[in-house]
């Protein structure tokens, strides 16, 4: 009987200890915030947040060494998104809000080179070698990347114009002093 | 009949004497006729004509292009100037593609599709067909294209079409004249959508400050068996579809569900004329009847409109409005202020309103002192103070869990608050921020999936170059066999 449990007990606290060493040796570094919140982000890589792709800033993000208003292609739902997520409040001041935008390709520039396809992670240009290209303005979500690699400068960011679709009314002057 | 009581309302001045003993009066085809390409709530239609063609009236300009749309046809016969961007009737006062169509003064119609002689023999596929193809949509204000709405009851039990001739908003007359001059039009239509849907039983529903209208309406009924009159009480909202159906059957609606759910579906009184009207004579869409009213328009009335006529026109008209403070499109307590009077007359357009400055009822809002009449009024059983708290300092998540989106900006918070605060304003704004903020998580996730469906593709490119590549430096013996054999 004191033999069965003394045995017993020398194996438990041995190989508790084993697995115990293995799990702090063999350890994987990974934060499960960080995948949700790359779940989040529109997953472009577009570096316009300044790192060099949406995990690193899902990273610095989920380490709380990001703002969360860095991201333009995702815009105010994203921010409010990630805010709500991470418990913070955004400081608005930092987000630019712009109006919604698109890439535009001037024909008279293009000289049908394919970079800005290579470029595009949303396939939102079409073309093919020495012939004009176009931008599927849908598609599109302004990352301008294909901005920065036109080497006629053919390309700009047009805002798309207001639609009635997308019209709301305002909010109304703030006459409520509680 | 029996009926029940709704939950909260008010019973704004009707101010419905202006126009209600009016007859309705046709108006004369203008030069020029102006058709947005979206007079319904869905996709906007497709035009099927070009500047230049030449159009009979009745003919098709633009076909319904999508399961949720409606087509649009020619008020009258003639040439299309253009179709370009013009000021659509919409608050936002933004332009919208629109069909100029110039009358040549003959007014000649075109072939029109035969009228179904026996509908209540046809399949109701064929009716939903026929309403579909005239271009019918929900009249009210609401501009559902009506054959979707007809088709509720291929997937439902249905007990009831409730015809809708509460006209609960004041100024407007124009349901009230119609279901007096045309009782019988409208009976006929109603019994052919009833059959439709598939519901056994009409209950047309009036408010009871239309005592001739229930008359008329009573005694085009008399001849059918199916059809029942129900006086409901003058109280707005009750045209509201939820409080309507309340009201005649007892039935709540439970938030995010559909009266087709509760068996009951809700029509206009005038989408069932425009269904007659595409059944027995096979005619679309083409003119509505519009009050024109307000304080500031000498001769109001009930004015029968061809529609993509200017509301400048049709004011003009009316004897002007001079001295207007503001134009409303609809009734006054959920019309839309327009922005211009250069905008047509479309399929929506129950009322103009010329509003003078006593009756818009201005004035500058004070704090709110908890009083609690907007809690008392809304016939939803909301707490509209709470969730404009909650959207004044933009806290969308707590004002939605207090349910801003089951609001049906029916105004009655609005109307009744002492302190003037534009509570109903405060939640057109929140649920046009939420739409905005749902259509950005839609195109981030459509820009997701595009982005992985690329890398995805990229992959694949890539390992069929290593493949390629690695088949080059090892040839295979059986291609060499093959050709050998191809190639002796």
């Amino acid at each position: 009987m004191l033999l069965d449990v003394g045995s017993l007990a020398v194996m438990g606290v041995t190989l508790g200890a084993v697995l115990g060493t293995a799990a702090k040796l063999l350890a994987v570094p990974h934060n499960p915030l960080e995948e949700e919140i790359l779940e989040m982000l529109p997953g472009s890589q577009c570096g316009q947040c300044g790192f060099v792709g949406c995990a690193q800033y899902a990273a610095a993000l989920a380490k709380g060494a990001a703002p969360v208003t860095l991201c333009p292609p995702g815009g105010k739902g994203t921010i409010e998104a990630l805010a709500h997520k991470l418990g913070v409040t955004p400081d608005m001041g930092q987000h630019k809000e712009t109006v919604p935008q698109v890439a535009f390709i001037d024909e008279d520039l293009c000289i049908g080179c394919l970079r800005c396809i290579g470029e595009c992670c949303s396939d939102a240009i079409v073309g093919a070698p020495k012939q004009l290209h176009t931008v599927i303005a849908d598609a599109c979500h302004a990352c301008t990347k294909c901005v920065k690699v036109c080497p006629t400068e053919a390309i700009s960011m047009h805002a798309l114009p207001p639609s009635i679709t997308a019209w709301h009314w305002q909010k109304p002057g703030d006459p409520m002093r509680h | 009949m029996k009926l029940f009581p709704i939950m909260g309302g008010i019973h704004p001045e009707h101010r419905k004497d202006l126009t209600s003993e009016k007859a309705i009066v046709a108006m004369p085809m203008p030069a020029t006729l102006f058709l947005p390409l979206q007079q319904h709530i869905g996709e906007p239609a497709a035009p099927t004509v070009e500047a230049g063609y030449l159009v009979k009236k009745g003919e098709l300009l633009a076909r319904s292009d999508g399961a949720i749309s409606a087509p649009i046809h020619a008020p009258t016969s003639g040439r299309i100037r253009a179709i370009a961007e013009i000021t659509a009737p919409h608050p936002s006062g933004l332009p919208m593609p629109t069909i100029i169509l110039e009358s040549d003064g003959k007014d000649e119609w075109t072939d029109l599709p035969p009228p179904i002689d026996d509908p209540f023999a046809a399949p109701p596929q064929s009716i939903r067909d026929r309403v579909a193809e005239c271009g019918i949509v929900g009249m009210g204000g609401a501009t559902f294209p009506s054959a979707v709405k007809l088709g509720l009851g291929t997937q439902r039990k249905l007990e009831v079409l409730l015809l809708n001739g509460a006209e609960c908003e004041p100024y407007l007359t124009c349901d009230d004249r119609l279901m007096r001059e045309y009782a019988d039009e409208v009976i006929d239509g109603a019994r052919i959508m009833a059959h439709a849907l598939g519901a056994p039983r009409v209950i047309v529903a009036i408010e009871t400050n239309k005592p001739q209208a229930i008359e008329a309406m009573a005694k085009a009924a008399a001849a059918t068996d199916n059809v029942t009159i129900a006086k409901v009480p003058a109280r707005y909202p009750m045209g509201g579809e939820r409080q309507l159906t309340q009201a005649v059957t007892g039935l709540e609606t439970p938030a995010r569900k559909l009266t087709a759910d509760m068996g009951v579906v809700v029509h206009n009184v005038a989408t069932a004329r425009a269904v007659h009207d595409a059944v027995r004579l096979g005619r679309p869409l083409i003119s509505r009847i519009v009050t024109v009213s307000g304080g500031a328009v000498p001769n109001p009335g009930n004015i029968e409109v061809p529609l993509g006529v200017k509301v400048s026109e049709l004011l003009a008209f009316c004897g002007g409005a001079d001295g207007a403070a503001r134009f409303v499109s609809g009734g006054p307590m959920m019309g839309q202020p327009l922005p211009s009077l250069d905008v047509p007359v479309v399929k929506g357009s129950s009322g103009i309103l010329a509003l003078t400055r006593a009756e818009t009822r201005e004035s500058e809002p004070q704090p709110c002192i908890r009083c609690g009449s907007c809690i008392a009024a809304c016939p939803c059983g909301l707490v509209p103070m709470q969730m404009a708290a909650f959207i004044r300092a933009e806290k969308m998540a707590e004002a939605v869990r207090i349910g801003v989106q089951d609001c049906v900006s029916c105004g009655s918070c609005t109307y009744v608050c002492p302190s003037h605060i534009p509570l109903v304003q405060y939640f057109r704004y929140a649920k046009g921020r939420l739409a905005t903020q749902d259509r950005e998580r839609r195109k981030n996730e459509q820009t997701k999936a595009l982005v992985e469906a690329r890398n995805a593709r990229l992959e694949r490119l890539a390992m069929a170059r290593r493949d390629a590549a690695a088949r080059a430096r090892a040839p295979q013996p059986e291609t060499a066999q093959e050709a050998g054999r191809i190639a002796p």
